[in-house]
């Protein structure tokens, strides 16, 4: 099972609980559809770099799961159909993401702020 | 005495004589995250724009996934396509 790392704007209309309802509606798909949820952010209510359908702000959620692979075009549609979407980005993780997105979780960049960067990984 | 009052008809070509270097090979990076922001600000100049080999000198195969780790973020509203003073 591949892993992917999918990234959806909402609206910021909507109130807190209907942007968990939304969430929600896709987690649910995934489960329903023998996807294993690995992972899931919520980055909340943030500025855009422009605007998106008029709006300057935006409701960021992560979700990074593992499934089979046609699931994603299924999801994707489902994506498409709700309005309260305004954006989405499905990425296919391979194995050096997935180890990035490991060491993330497991809070090691969060320890040494380095001043270069914060995903420098130091070799050795 | 005379070399001061030479002036140049056009500016001296003055060498970059820092050796540029691959940060992604010389750090160990392996992947490059399209939603850590002032990571990828490194790469692009005031106008959003990605910037070049020759100046920041990686290597082929880490410009391409920092140019699509950039497309990427500027899909999902993270950078810019276009501003006139980022940093």
């Amino acid at each position: 099972m591949q892993q992917y790392e999918t990234v959806i704007i909402l609206t910021p209309l909507l109130s807190d609980d209907a942007a968990k309802e939304v969430i929600a509606k896709f987690r649910s798909i995934l489960t329903d559809n023998g996807a294993e949820i690995v992972h899931e952010d919520n980055w909340g209510l943030k500025k855009l770099a422009y605007p998106i359908e008029k709006k300057t702000t935006g409701y960021y959620h992560l979700t990074e799961f593992k499934a089979p692979g046609e699931l994603i075009s299924k999801l994707e549609v489902e994506y498409k159909r709700d309005e309260r979407v305004m954006r989405f980005l499905t990425v296919a993780l391979d194995k050096h993401a997935v180890a990035y997105n490991a060491k993330k979780h497991s809070g090691a960049f969060l320890k040494k702020a380095k001043p270069e960067t914060s995903n420098e990984e130091v070799a050795g | 005495m005379a070399r001061e009052q030479i002036q140049y008809v056009t500016a001296p070509k003055v060498e970059d004589t820092r050796k540029k270097y691959c940060r992604f090979k010389k750090n160990g990076i392996k992947y490059i995250d399209y939603k850590d922001a002032n990571f990828l600000l490194k790469f692009i100049n005031d106008q959003g724009k990605v910037l070049p080999r020759r100046l920041t000198g990686t290597s082929l195969k880490f410009q391409r996934k920092v140019a699509q780790a950039v497309k990427r973020a500027r899909h999902i509203g993270i950078l810019p396509y276009v501003t006139d003073s980022l940093k």
